[in-house]
């Protein structure tokens, strides 16, 4: 018989007793699970995740994307977590810092690149190319396994969703909306968030056109001059604020 | 005193049993299709580009991990629970009309729960966190559905003859337990309403959003100390619970080593809840956490293996067993792949492993061989074992018992293996420069590379879901099969041609 170390029957009295207790096995179990998440995840809640400079909270158009970003489980096949090697920074830009996330709520880092990652594509795509991507992505990238989004065209985003969460981050986590927020070149940036619903959904529709005036397709064009916002116009507000 | 078995009821595992085999037919079903998107771009609009939105690998994604996950395994451990719970603890469900009770309710609230995830995820209501996806109301749905499985679970304990609780019990009190502290801390949300409603303005958006308590690298943190440690109490530490119960019973050995057991038990409990920093390495996270994941994750080993080596050892002299019995092929295959992937495992959190083999398939891999090999293979034989006692039946067929385990292993086979070559391969594409510091590969070349690993990986999924319709139509015909005679079988269970 394997002996991994020498003991008598005895010296299993208090594992013996344990199973003969449930209470206490169960609040040993407990006290032998709760362990490493005090030690190694709680620390990390001390020092709050600060924005670096030249991060701004999310407008409600941007929102309203990222939103329909989360809808379509868009971070199913994207990252957006730019690892610290060579090889990443060439492809996707500066790798990624703790304070760049400070107002994403969740994150989306993802966990697998079936595409690349996103966590700067507002660097090097523009409206144009997204308008393209989305509705035919293999006629943009040959060989590309995505599947179109032909469906953002039509569906409208969801503002009042969007303002209903800035609304309660700007409440709960001080998200600064209406304030100042510093920028890289020494300026500051005032990310505005609307006084009403409707005020809300007035910024968000000056925002999609201008993101309407750089695409081709004529209904979304016509949607959002008839003051309605397609949901791929607030997906690639979303995307091109992602730098 | 008469000295006669219990009679025990098996009315609820029954009904696991059911959903057991239903989502798992969904779950692997789902598996197939996303498997043949990749190969096959076409396949997302399988149901005409006007279904598009429901039917693309995307929105699906979700719903084929959540099947699996919450639905198959699930269902796996609720049915063996009722059923083992009761015969290790000597005490049927049907003494008390509470238990009985709470035990349907169980079910039924499961059942909604179920219901709901999918409409929610079909229509693309989700909080984008993996296997956390479900919007606020879910989860309080989920809490209760949990609480009420707690309460059976010590219930029955309460009332229960034998006194000192066997190994198996341990595990599904850390399940119970582990669970409702992941989820309940993983899932700390704001619902939008009471923002808005803050703000004077109530009623505004979608009354079931809401925004994660937690922002990015410690919403990262959070999320990963859950995934990784549902994967510990959903697919560990609960089917450590079946196969301490259903080998010895099914094989008539008792268990090589209680010590084994005890060191096993204790150090999965201690050891495992650290190692979720693995999938946050070289990321934002400090550095000093990815390092207890990384050196946590490698001496995870020793608690896992443990365990199958005990169950390895359980069989010892009685190897010819697992030539004549299909049943027990299962649960050997089982803890191989146990023993498999808990040191894939831990390669992969080494940090210059992990460099090449993070966000690729070769991880998608490692993940399958875990729960098709381990996972699904002990859900089966647990339901194999449990049915003729269920039912009062033989087995319908052991021949499509054996044939159903070799295609499912050759297609656990085909997926792990197709998938570590497509993960290695755009692991090292990705980091290839040449000879003047330039990338070599445009990141679309790593991707039609992979095309024949993708459509190997599909069909090796596809040999799985066809033996899982076989193990499923088994399963029901062993319902009319020959009845058996004995009132109380023992160990080996009796099997038709």
């Amino acid at each position: 018989m394997l002996r991994l170390w020498a003991h008598k029957e005895k010296d299993y009295n208090m594992f013996h007793w344990l199973e003969k207790h449930p209470f206490f096995f169960a609040v040993g179990v407990f006290l032998v699970i709760s362990f490493a998440g005090l030690v190694e995840i709680l620390p990390n809640f001390a020092q709050q995740s600060r924005p670096v400079i030249g991060t701004a909270p999310y407008s409600t158009l941007e929102l309203a994307g990222r939103h329909v970003y989360i809808k379509n489980s868009c971070n199913a096949c994207h990252s957006q977590l730019v690892r610290p090697f060579k090889s990443e920074t060439d492809r996707y830009g500066h790798y990624s810092l703790s304070g760049e996330y400070a107002y994403d709520r969740p994150f989306l880092w993802g966990s697998k690149r079936i595409g690349p990652d996103l966590m700067r594509v507002g660097n090097y795509r523009t409206t144009d190319w997204h308008e393209n991507h989305m509705k035919n992505p293999a006629g943009v990238v040959p060989g590309s396994i995505m599947p179109a989004y032909g469906w953002m065209f039509t569906s409208n985003a969801d503002i009042d969703t969007a303002y209903a969460e800035q609304l309660t981050i700007a409440q709960f986590f001080s998200v600064p909306y209406n304030k100042p927020v510093p920028m890289k070149d020494g300026s500051t940036k005032i990310v505005k968030m609307g006084s009403s619903v409707a005020d809300a959904n007035a910024l968000a529709l000056a925002e999609a056109k201008i993101i309407a005036a750089d695409m081709k397709d004529q209904d979304v064009k016509d949607a959002v001059a008839k003051g309605e916002i397609p949901e791929i116009v607030a997906l690639i507000a979303y995307l091109n604020s992602l730098k | 005193m008469e000295n006669r078995p219990l009679e025990y009821d098996y009315t609820v595992a029954k009904m696991f049993m059911l959903t057991t085999i239903l989502l798992g037919i969904v779950g692997m079903l789902v598996g197939v299709i996303l498997a043949f998107q990749l190969a096959y771009p076409g396949v997302n609009t399988i149901l005409g580009s006007g279904l598009a939105e429901y039917t693309n690998f995307s929105r699906l994604r979700p719903l084929h991990t959540d099947a699996v996950i919450f639905g198959f395994t699930l269902s796996g451990i609720f049915a063996t629970w009722y059923y083992v719970g009761q015969r290790v603890l000597k005490v049927s469900m049907a003494e008390s009309r509470l238990l009985m009770f709470l035990g349907k309710l169980h079910f039924w609230l499961y059942l909604v729960v179920v219901a709901a995830v999918v409409v929610s995820l079909l229509a693309g209501v989700t909080t984008s966190k993996e296997y956390a996806e479900f919007e606020w109301p879910i989860d309080i749905a989920v809490v209760v559905v949990w609480v009420i499985f707690g309460m059976g679970i010590f219930g029955l304990i309460g009332i229960r003859r034998e006194k000192s609780l066997y190994i198996s019990i341990w595990y599904y009190i850390a399940t119970f337990l582990g669970i409702a502290m992941l989820y309940l801390f993983n899932n700390m949300e704001i619902p939008t309403i009471l923002g808005t409603s803050a703000a004077g303005e109530s009623g505004i958006g979608d009354w079931y959003h809401s925004v994660s308590m937690y922002a990015g690298t410690n919403d990262a943190l959070v999320q990963w100390w859950y995934g990784h440690n549902a994967v510990a109490f959903g697919f560990t530490v609960p089917i450590v619970a079946m196969i301490y119960y259903f080998l010895p019973k099914e094989s008539g050995q008792a268990i090589y080593s209680y010590k084994l057991s005890l060191l096993s038990f204790w150090g999965l409990m201690f050891v495992y809840l650290w190692a979720g920093g693995h999938h946050l390495l070289y990321s934002t996270v400090p550095d000093w956490m990815q390092t207890m994941g990384s050196v946590f994750s490698v001496i995870l080993i020793l608690p896992s293996w443990g365990s199958a080596i005990n169950m390895l050892l359980t069989m010892k002299g009685e190897w010819q067993q697992v030539a004549a019995s299909p049943l027990i092929k299962f649960m050997i295959l089982a803890s191989t792949f146990y023993m498999f992937s808990t040191l894939e495992g831990p390669i992969q959190a080494i940090k210059s492993v992990n460099a090449i083999a993070h966000f690729t398939d070769w991880i998608v891999g490692h993940v399958h061989d875990g729960t098709l090999g381990w996972v699904g293979f002990m859900i089966m034989a647990a339901l194999y074992h449990m049915a003729p006692r269920v039912f009062k039946r033989e087995i319908y067929s052991k021949s499509l018992m054996v044939s159903q385990f070799w295609i499912q292993t050759v297609g656990v086979v085909l997926y792990f293996t197709s998938m570590w070559i497509a993960g290695i391969t755009q692991g090292m594409m990705w980091r290839a420069h040449d000879e003047f510091g330039n990338l070599a590969y445009s990141f679309i070349d790593t991707v039609t590379v992979l095309h024949p690993y993708y459509t190997i990986r599909g069909i090796g999924g596809l040999l799985y879901l066809v033996g899982f319709l076989m193990f499923a139509y088994n399963i029901y015909k062993t319902m009319s099969a020959r009845s058996v005679e004995e009132s109380e079988l023992q160990n080996a269970s009796p099997m038709g041609a």
